[in-house]
């Protein structure tokens, strides 16, 4: 907890601070005898952006995974908003349902589904699980993609959008189940350089008007220091660093964070 | 040179002599062989030829004793040669044997290919009913009814000059079992075949003998002299009693064969006589387009079974319970594994009665054969279809199932509406492929007495004495359904290879 009082940062909305809406605690995953994840705990507030960094194998993506029940864990809890998730083979059916409402993901390499058009793609979910009558699921699909910047390429299949697109789609996509938390993994590998900046300013766009809470995974400690108001670094399954970016880059605790961000050059 | 070019030519001339010896008198090759090979089959059984249960590998029967009989008056000895039944005549013409002897009816189809003794044996074409159905009385009484009997054979002739529906068989025990099963209403075929198959069984009684039929030795057309010495050998074996004893022994003896005695050659000639028209004519034609129509009926159906059921099965396999999933694969490994002629037998003949018989339903059982044919090549096909659905699944990343999922969507909405989409996309060359496949492997049916395009084709070849025009028209309406079929096919992979 002294951690997370570290990462309070000027900017970040008053209330939020109060209140977590994701609660991570002594978080343990194994993958056979591996531990990839060896009891993490970290509390991320409403409207906070949050990036978890790290080396790879350091467990950043597996923590995602876990958050948003793609995995199973072997100890500890989740709770994201009011979904609460705990070690078992299956995760409860209820508490699964509750985290898909509640939460959004945009994976690494989108999984936009091929055979629809970006339009198709954004409301499939809305009428298909929600059973939002069409005609204002596409509505408001249209009007995500009109945020995203996307509104001239709503009949377009995946296969004839850049990668860019694809992921302004995705993005749209995860927003049209109106959810409080959005989690991102590895937003920039499959981006140009050159466009890094325009998803900074999407995202952060995005949080301003949604009321979001975003949690990025990212290996760009640049571009976590650009978007995040708060950074977890996770290390060989710890988490080994947890605060405001600028002074983890100036004053890291970790002699390992030092070693991360030399290696990131 | 000159000289030794001359010895080599006079060397030849005996030699060329003597082809052509034999190639004028078949009875001299035969009495020089000391010899008569005679073609049958043994698995047309009792009391024709077949292999002596108490002694195998001994040949016993009427005919056995008739050829035997033949030989000792041509001062040879007979020798069986076994050939399948339905190719005795094309074997005869090849010269896979001397004459072919096995319950070869006279008729004017195989009149004209061969040259036929006097008949050995006189049969008659038997109608049987089943003894409950009293409204059949004659073969008259059967207008517009369903009547079974052998393809290709005299009865088959009869019946199409009659106004009934002819369902055609490849087996002796079939027809009967179908007339119990009220899938006919009468059979009619040879009586030695109808008091073995048909009178043994209870329920069916003999209704009427329809006309007398004749057995004959086939001789090739170029050999009459051979087929003038075997006609001089059966007059004689019939008017010194012999021929009627042998009869007697096999229990075929009746006093239709009275006239065996008394036969002229005259009579040869009436019995001869008796042709039809054997030109293929604009009728034929549309029998083939019915024929091709009903292939496109089956093999279509069949494939919209096959296409949902082996869809089911792929999921089921993929992602049902484990009991579930391994039932699924038993059954793609069965029907892949066994032939599916022997499936389209064991439904019609096995499977369905029973069920019949269960639910204690026999309405509309003269549907039972299409249904059979829809159902056999359906459930068939069905485990080719789970298979390439199953290659078509597992080639889509596993990221979409995992997007479906965080979007909140459960395993069933997923893989109706994310995963089968895609699936049957990358499938559906291949599943137009099998479609073509199947078109072909519809002609199986016809063992359970549908007539298709290739049965149409095949009775109609025996029926104008030609295989060249039926075989040419039967392939063309073949490409014509399945060649627009490979373009699309290809089509669709060249769209797949672009966009994958």
């Amino acid at each position: 907890m002294s951690e997370t009082k570290d990462a309070k940062v000027e900017k970040a909305h008053e209330k939020a601070q109060h209140e977590a809406v994701i609660s991570v605690k002594e978080l343990v995953k194994k993958y056979g005898d591996r531990t990839v994840l060896k009891g993490v705990s970290y509390d991320i507030h409403r409207g906070e952006v949050a990036a978890l960094v790290g080396p790879s194998g350091g467990g950043k993506s597996t923590a995602l995974r876990c958050m948003t029940a793609l995995e199973t864990f072997h100890g500890g809890t989740i709770r994201v908003s009011s979904a609460k998730l705990t070690p078992h083979d299956k995760h409860h059916a209820d508490e699964i349902r509750r985290l898909r409402l509640v939460s959004g993901l945009v994976f690494q390499t989108w999984h936009l589904f091929p055979h629809m058009t970006a339009l198709e793609n954004v409301y499939e979910a809305p009428t298909q699980v929600k059973k939002e009558p069409l005609s204002a699921a596409r509505d408001y699909a249209r009007h995500l993609l009109e945020k995203v910047g996307l509104s001239h390429r709503e009949g377009a299949l995946p296969r004839m959008m850049s990668g860019g697109e694809q992921q302004r789609c995705a993005i749209a996509r995860a927003l049209a189940m109106r959810p409080e938390v959005l989690f991102m993994d590895e937003p920039t590998s499959a981006l140009d350089p050159q466009r890094v900046g325009d998803l900074v300013e999407l995202l952060e766009k995005l949080t301003d008007e949604e009321k979001l809470t975003l949690v990025v995974v990212t290996h760009e400690m640049k571009f976590a220091m650009e978007l995040a108001d708060r950074v977890l670094v996770l290390y060989e399954g710890n988490v080994i660093e947890d605060g405001n970016p600028k002074e983890i880059l100036a004053s890291p605790k970790d002699p390992r964070t030092r070693t991360f961000l030399g290696l990131e050059g | 040179m000159n000289s030794r070019y001359a010895i080599a030519v006079c060397s030849l001339l005996p030699l060329l002599a003597s082809c052509q010896h034999t190639q004028h008198s078949a009875l001299e090759r035969v009495r020089q062989a000391g010899v008569l090979r005679w073609g049958g089959d043994i698995q047309g059984g009792e009391p024709y030829v077949f292999e002596d249960p108490d002694h195998p590998g001994q040949l016993v029967g009427f005919e056995v004793e008739l050829a035997d009989a033949i030989a000792r008056e041509l001062g040879v000895r007979a020798e069986f040669v076994q050939n399948d039944w339905s190719n005795l005549v094309p074997s005869l013409d090849r010269g896979s044997f001397d004459v072919a002897m096995n319950g070869l009816e006279v008729t004017p189809a195989r009149a004209d290919t061969v040259a036929f003794t006097r008949p050995y044996f006189i049969f008659s074409a038997q109608l049987v009913a089943r003894r409950d159905d009293t409204s059949v009385t004659s073969l008259a009484s059967l207008h517009g009814h369903r009547v079974g009997t052998l393809a290709s054979s005299f009865s088959y002739d009869l019946l199409t000059t009659n106004d009934v529906e002819v369902v055609s068989y490849e087996g002796t025990e079939e027809p009967y079992a179908d007339l119990e099963g009220h899938r006919v209403d009468g059979v009619l075929l040879d009586d030695i075949i109808a008091s073995r198959y048909g009178l043994v069984r209870p329920s069916l009684h003999l209704v009427q003998d329809v006309q007398d039929g004749y057995y004959a030795v086939a001789c090739r057309r170029a050999e009459s002299d051979l087929c003038v010495a075997i006609d001089q050998a059966l007059a004689h074996i019939a008017s010194s009693g012999e021929a009627r004893r042998i009869f007697a022994r096999w229990n075929i003896d009746s006093d239709r064969e009275e006239r065996l005695v008394s036969w002229t050659d005259d009579d040869t000639r009436t019995m001869l006589l008796a042709r039809t028209h054997a030109t293929f004519t604009a009728h034929h034609a549309m029998l083939f387009v019915e024929g091709a129509a009903i292939t496109l009926f089956v093999s279509a159906l069949a494939m919209c079974l096959a296409v949902m059921f082996g869809l089911m099965l792929a999921l089921t396999r993929m992602y049902g319970p484990k009991p579930l999933a391994w039932l699924a694969t038993t059954y793609v490994e069965l029907f892949r594994g066994t032939p599916v002629l022997l499936q389209l037998y064991v439904l019609y003949y096995g499977a369905m009665p029973s069920l019949r018989a269960a639910i204690g339903w026999d309405g509309y059982t003269e549907y039972d054969a299409m249904v059979a044919a829809v159902v056999g090549l359906g459930i068939n096909y069905a485990a080719y279809e789970a298979e390439i659905y199953r290659t078509g699944i597992q080639a889509i990343p596993p990221g979409q199932l995992e997007a479906a999922t965080v979007l909140g969507m459960g395993r069933m909405l997923a893989l109706r509406r994310i995963i089968v989409p895609q699936a049957v996309r990358i499938a559906l060359p291949g599943v137009t492929n099998d479609f073509i496949a199947l078109l072909k492997d519809s002609s199986l049916v016809s063992v359970i007495t549908v007539v298709e395009l290739t049965k149409r084709m095949t009775i109609t070849a025996v029926e104008v004495r030609s295989w060249l025009i039926p075989g040419l028209l039967c392939a063309g309406l073949y490409m014509a359904m399945s060649y627009p079929l490979s373009i699309l096919s290809k089509r669709m992979e060249d769209r797949l290879a672009r966009n994958p």
